[in-house]
């Protein structure tokens, strides 16, 4: 074995992947985060227990009605999804006319209602989820052993956060959405159903966030804390890239979570720091972000 | 727009200046007066540690309410300056042997000195990205917390003596001390109305019903923000500081989030921008949580159904409510 920068390179490589893990996730997860806040103008608190919800309803499936992980990776983004649709419908849309830290809150507080009733269903100790035989193994690529799920979790990720791109920026229904997202009200003069649009754009960005939960379930063990610390990390994620580009958001999410692989290899101690370091160097240079628009 | 603003409501119809003693309103005069009174009374009848606690969260409440309610910054992040504050409290009275008074002014001015440099790189953004900017650099500090050799880790500091006031009485005694957190809160209190009634208050508030027409009139707004910050910080601190104190004990559970999100459902309940609210707020709360300890995570679901409601049906909060039924000030 050899050695990078006095590294043996399987340390090195095993963390780089472990960081490119993290940053699938952190990307995932402020995509939908962008994409709800620029058209519903809220940040949805929830995102991580909505995550966290994708997770579990892969394993309920499964236990419950021996349904495998192909079959989650299909239903608990439509059933997470759904709830997403009937909290839009019956609370955040009354919220749209005021101040938007309300929604912060509404959001919040959802989240601690979701958090703590999975918490009282399931304890806090957390639930395995086996990897499907189809990805379990390694491949050995010479340098390392990349596990195969783990491979399979950052293509799938990279797939995900491109199908989105390509839908807002090259479909009719995205341009919809980006004429929505500058100027409602004209888009609806339009006869286009603003509101229904609305809906669904939360509904997908809770699908999105379901489906990086049902992708972690067999890496992280399922349970109910798994996506709030996540989500505070991916909220810093969102300050440093800026909301105002998808492929911004996707870019400093993967970019981000690299380096913080990189640092548990020569810093350990401020692995868990790095990404509010960035932030707060990002804000004091370019506070709208890297690829926000002041 | 300002009926969108977060405290429209509770500002309508407010003079420029309020007449009379520091200025507070008629209606906030005998307010204040019942407070006195319940704090002068409260200890032969309730069980002092409770009260205690119950005023340490107020103070919190109230130091949070400076900057959310009067000039429109929402910190999700002050669990930081109130947990610092109890760890270097804790810190300086049990390794130093400092007094209580200094040990609490030690746990204030750390925590105002976090406010310094966190308040400089929150204040670029507004609204909800400076709430999760806020956030964000909380975490930094709990993950600090979590590591620094001097906080204990997740054992926390403990044992920490009361010791003895000025060196000369000794804070044994839960009556002792509640004297001491009384007079801390309530001096805290006072501050923060003579800052909000103050010409550098009004300015707050200009800021907050608009910040570009402040900058225009030739207001440094962002100095505004940061002193602010910086004072709420501080007093958060102070509040922090007492508690450990009291209770002996600083331990990672004030530095965590979700203290930040029960300052935050404290000040909300009670009505955002009013004197008072954050103090029937933080009452609301800690007696809620006291009621339902035993009820485990069921305590976070109610927590977060108070959430929904508060913000859905009933957005002034408690005081805020009573104030607008009255047509008077609180």
């Amino acid at each position: 074995m050899f050695d990078i920068l006095g590294i043996p390179a399987p340390l090195l490589f095993g963390q780089l992947l472990l960081g490119l893990i993290n940053g699938a996730f952190y990307a995932m997860l402020s995509l939908g985060l962008a994409v709800i806040f620029g058209l519903l103008n809220i940040i949805n608190f929830a995102h991580g227990a909505q995550f966290m919800m994708g997770a579990f309803a892969a394993w309920m499936l499964l236990e419950w009605l021996g349904l495998g992980y192909w079959w989650a990776l299909l239903l608990a983004p439509i059933i997470v999804g759904f709830t997403g649709v009937v909290l839009e419908r019956t609370m955040i849309r009354q919220l749209y006319k005021l101040d938007h830290l309300y929604g912060l809150l509404l959001t919040f507080g959802l989240g601690l209602i979701i958090e703590g009733v999975f918490r009282n269903e399931f304890g806090s100790s957390g639930l395995p989820y086996r990897i499907p035989p189809e990805l379990s193994g390694a491949w050995d690529l010479g340098f390392m052993f990349l596990p195969v799920y783990r491979g399979w979790v950052v293509v799938a990720a990279l797939i995900l956060c491109l199908a989105t791109w390509l839908l807002i920026e090259k479909t009719r229904l995205g341009a919809y959405l980006r004429a929505a997202t500058e100027n409602a009200a004209l888009v609806q003069a339009f006869g286009v159903n603003v509101p229904r649009m609305v809906t669904l754009t939360y509904g997908a960005g809770v699908a999105l966030a379901a489906i990086g939960g049902v992708l972690a379930a067999p890496i992280y063990s399922v349970n109910p804390q798994m996506g709030t610390n996540l989500i505070i990390v991916v909220f810093a994620v969102v300050v440093i890239g800026g909301m105002g580009s998808i492929l911004g958001s996707i870019v400093t999410g993967f970019g981000l979570g690299i380096i913080e692989g990189l640092t548990k290899v020569f810093w350990p101690e401020a692995s868990a720091t790095v990404i509010f370091v960035i932030m707060a160097i990002v804000l004091l240079a370019r506070p709208a972000g890297l690829f926000g628009r002041a | 727009m300002a009926d969108t603003a977060i405290t429209a409501g509770t500002l309508q119809g407010e003079p420029a200046a309020a007449a009379g003693f520091w200025g507070f309103s008629r209606a906030q005069l005998a307010a204040l007066l019942v407070m006195i009174v319940f704090l002068a009374v409260a200890p032969f009848f309730l069980y002092p540690v409770f009260l205690m606690k119950l005023l340490c969260f107020a103070l919190f409440a109230c130091a949070f309410n400076l900057l959310i309610g009067y000039v429109g910054l929402l910190s999700f992040g002050h669990a930081a300056y109130f947990g610092m504050g109890g760890y270097l409290a804790g810190h300086a009275a049990k390794v130093w042997g400092l007094s209580p008074e200094l040990a609490i002014i030690t746990g204030g001015l750390v925590a105002a000195a976090l406010g310094v440099v966190a308040g400089w790189i929150a204040i670029r953004r507004q609204g909800i990205y400076f709430a999760m900017i806020t956030l964000a650099l909380a975490q930094m500090i709990y993950f600090f917390c979590v590591q620094a050799p001097f906080t204990g880790g997740e054992d926390g500091i403990q044992a920490i003596p009361r010791g003895s006031l000025f060196g000369l009485i000794p804070l044994d005694r839960d009556m002792s001390m509640y004297w001491l957190v009384a007079g801390v809160f309530l001096a805290g209190f006072l501050m923060i109305q003579r800052v909000v009634h103050s010409p550098f208050g009004q300015v707050m508030k200009a800021i907050r019903e608009n910040e570009p027409r402040a900058t225009s009139l030739g207001y440094r707004t962002d100095d505004y923000k940061l002193v602010t910050f910086i004072l709420s910080a501080g007093l958060s601190g102070v509040a922090g500081a007492t508690k450990s104190l009291v209770f002996g004990i600083a331990t990672l559970t004030d530095v965590h989030w979700s203290m930040s999100g029960e300052v935050v459902l404290m000040t909300l309940v009670g009505g955002l921008g009013t004197l008072f609210g954050p103090v029937v707020g933080a009452a609301v709360v800690v007696t809620m949580q006291n009621y339902l300890a035993e009820m485990g995570a069921w305590v976070t679901v109610i927590q977060g159904g108070i959430f929904v409601v508060v913000v859905l049906a009933f957005r002034r909060g408690i005081l805020g409510e009573i104030a607008n039924l009255l047509r008077v000030k609180l």
